[in-house]
């Protein structure tokens, strides 16, 4: 026993990258381009990609197991994927899922973090994104069976069937208010809601969080400065989330659970709300203690633990190692590569309208088109810093310290 | 006297009349006065599609999530009672309502629901984008769902600072550090260093964007009110606005969601 939880804390402080990348390919790539059609030429090269990942790995990453978990989790999605919601399979995980939850509160500094007051709703957080995504893409897929068979969606079906809201929709308001109305009393008197000592401006906690539901913002402050982790994206968040509807032209699935009719938006959107929101939210509130360290699950929150960590901005690695060059004064110049690859990023937009995305850009227009793709660009800057973190250690990729300007 | 006969008794007595002018909702012409008929169920229409009432459809979370509003109104009104938002008062007022004043559930009630309310409304927009419903023509109301949802996270994070306790001050602290890197409004934000009249810089620590929203240089007495003020009056007002527009507009947009 002992031997496995320590297994998961060596393994989890690794597998915050490796689901996160996973993640990512299989969001953005699987979700959005294969659809699950492993058999296709597309999924051989899936799992191509991911051995050249995962041999990388090898090299860059110093954990050997992580390469291994790697490819085992891209290879298993590519296979596994759409069973979880075919079928009951994904449910049957769920469950097992929270029973590995329920045993692992047997362990004393598992208990400390996930059984603390404040920390709970988000432990029934989890299981809740869990089961309801299982629903949405098992009713999606249904109803994707039957527009394929040439039927109507099931909501389709039952659209002109309408009912009395007294009393079938009154009641089942009811029935929902009695019942969360229980929920909330057993709750409230069950769990007593989180008082610490009085407050003392003196005395700092470490860690010092913010309210769990901005803990993925504090957990991007780790990759960004403040003013991109804290207010740029946050506002581009809002922003992104008001523009949906006006980006998105696709008429088909309006109303109803479909996932063939619309794989790039639930692609994008779920990556967006299960891992980039949700997943970030998860780590800083269970595997993130003092000096916002990485701990794994089952391990104790050492306040004297050290990570000695050596960031190293881009202008350092190109002028001073490899060109042997000190850096130059001028911030235009020093930062001049960083400047250039953010400028390349940039262009990444115009480029695809011309290239591989041509059919968006001429679906869309060019403002939606554009408003879309710079939207969806900034999205994906998160999970590249972070992984130039993991691989190279990179702290900028520009570093304009007089005006405050780091990327 | 059986019991059907105290029930039309009840039934047919005119206090009883004077409230409900339709009586029991026993023939259909019945149930549609009685929706049209009331102030609170017009808020819904006649009939809905089947779909609307499938919990397997909608999960209930847009309702789940006024229902938590309310919860939350009600109470957080029994806390005002108690509550002094002053250095001196706040957290001691805290302690004497779990422990000292009767219904001591309220705080922690008011505290979990809270965090209910947060999850049921990310859950809500899980679902209308899973169906779609965000497509014309519903695109505005997604726009006002979307401020209603930065309205209930602030919601949520005014009021974490009002028990005064450690945890209280430093999640707002770090909460409200990101506000002074606000690019040309916080102190330590890009490009605010360029704003300068002469050598005086223009954006420092005593004017610029966290001052503002904190009342102060530190999460202090000023910053207590102020936070109070938002949770209580300002924000809830706001959302309570907004509601009644994302209500009505569900219903001038097609009705809860179903196929257009």
């Amino acid at each position: 026993m002992t031997f496995l939880k320590n297994f998961i804390n060596v393994l989890s402080v690794a597998s915050i990258s490796f689901i996160f990348l996973s993640a990512t390919f299989a969001f953005i790539v699987y979700f959005c381009l294969l659809d699950g059609k492993v058999k296709s030429k597309a999924g051989v090269a899936f799992i191509i990609v991911g051995l050249i990942l995962a041999t990388a790995g090898l090299w860059f990453l110093p954990m050997f197991y992580l390469s291994i978990a790697y490819f085992l989790s891209l290879w298993g999605l590519a296979t596994l994927g759409p069973r979880l919601w075919d079928s009951k399979t994904g449910l049957w995980l769920l469950i097992a899922g929270a029973g590995g939850f329920g045993l692992s509160l047997l362990d004393s500094n598992f208990k400390l973090i996930a059984a603390k007051p404040d920390n709970v709703p988000i432990g029934a957080m989890i299981f809740l994104l869990g089961i309801f995504t299982w629903i949405a893409l098992r009713k999606a897929y249904l109803n994707d069976r039957q527009i394929a068979a040439g039927g109507m969606t099931f909501e389709k079906t039952e659209t002109n069937e309408k009912l009395f809201v007294w009393p079938d929709l009154v009641y089942t308001e009811m029935l929902c208010m009695i019942a969360l109305t229980i929920v909330m009393i057993i709750w409230s008197v069950a769990l007593r809601a989180p008082l610490e000592e009085a407050a003392n401006p003196t005395s700092s906690p470490n860690p010092a969080k913010a309210p769990w539901y901005f803990l993925g913002l504090q957990e991007m402050l780790v990759y960004f400065d403040p003013w991109l982790a804290g207010v740029v994206l946050p506002t581009l968040i809002i922003v992104g989330l008001m523009a949906i509807p006006y980006i998105d032209t696709n008429p088909k699935g309006n109303g109803y659970y479909s996932f063939r009719e619309r794989k790039w938006e639930i692609g994008v959107f779920l990556y967006g709300f299960l891992v980039l929101w949700s997943f970030l939210i998860i780590t800083g509130t269970f595997l993130r203690g003092p000096n916002w360290n990485f701990f794994g699950p089952f391990e104790f929150w050492d306040p004297n633990k050290l990570e000695p960590l050596v960031n190293v901005d881009l202008s350092e690695l190109i002028w001073v190692k490899a060109l042997s060059m000190p850096l130059p004064k001028l911030w235009i110049i020093r930062e001049a590569f960083g400047l250039g690859l953010i400028l390349l990023y940039l262009g990444l937009a115009p480029a695809a309208a011309k290239g591989p995305f041509r059919r968006f850009y001429l679906k869309m227009g060019a403002p939606r088109y554009y408003v879309g793709a710079y939207l969806f660009l900034v999205m994906l800057a998160l999970p590249i810093k972070m992984v130039l973190r993991w691989i190279f250690n990179l702290k900028y990729i520009v570093h304009i310290q007089e005006i405050f300007f780091n990327i | 006297m059986t019991l059907k006969q105290v029930q039309e008794g009840i039934v047919n007595s005119q206090v009883w009349k004077s409230v409900f002018r339709v009586g029991i909702p026993n023939t259909n012409r019945k149930r549609v006065l009685a929706v049209l008929g009331s102030l609170i169920l017009h808020l819904h229409p006649v009939k809905v599609r089947r779909s609307g009432v499938r919990m397997s459809y909608t999960w209930c979370m847009g309702g789940t999530s006024f229902f938590l509003f309310l919860v939350e109104t009600v109470t957080g009104l029994l806390l005002m009672f108690y509550y002094r938002p002053t250095i001196e008062y706040a957290f001691t007022d805290i302690m004497d309502l779990r422990e000292q004043a009767p219904f001591g559930i309220m705080r922690e009630m008011h505290r979990w629901g809270a965090h209910a309310m947060v999850i049921a409304v990310w859950l809500h927009m899980f679902r209308v984008f899973m169906t779609g419903s965000y497509k014309p023509p519903r695109e505005f109301n997604w726009n006002v769902g979307v401020i209603l949802l930065v309205l209930t996270l602030l919601l949520s994070f005014t009021g974490y600072l009002l028990p005064w306790d450690q945890l209280a001050i430093w999640a707002i602290t770090v909460g409200s550090n990101m506000a002074r890197a606000t690019p040309g409004a916080g102190n330590e934000g890009p490009m605010s260093a360029l704003i300068k009249l002469g050598d005086v810089p223009l954006i420092h620590a005593g004017d610029d964007a966290r001052f503002g929203l904190i009342g102060g240089r530190s999460i202090g007495a000023a910053t207590l009110l102020r936070f109070y003020v938002l949770h209580c009056m300002v924000i809830p007002l706001a959302a309570g606005f907004l509601m009644a527009i994302h209500f009505w507009r569900v219903r001038k947009d097609g009705g809860i969601s179903g196929p257009m």
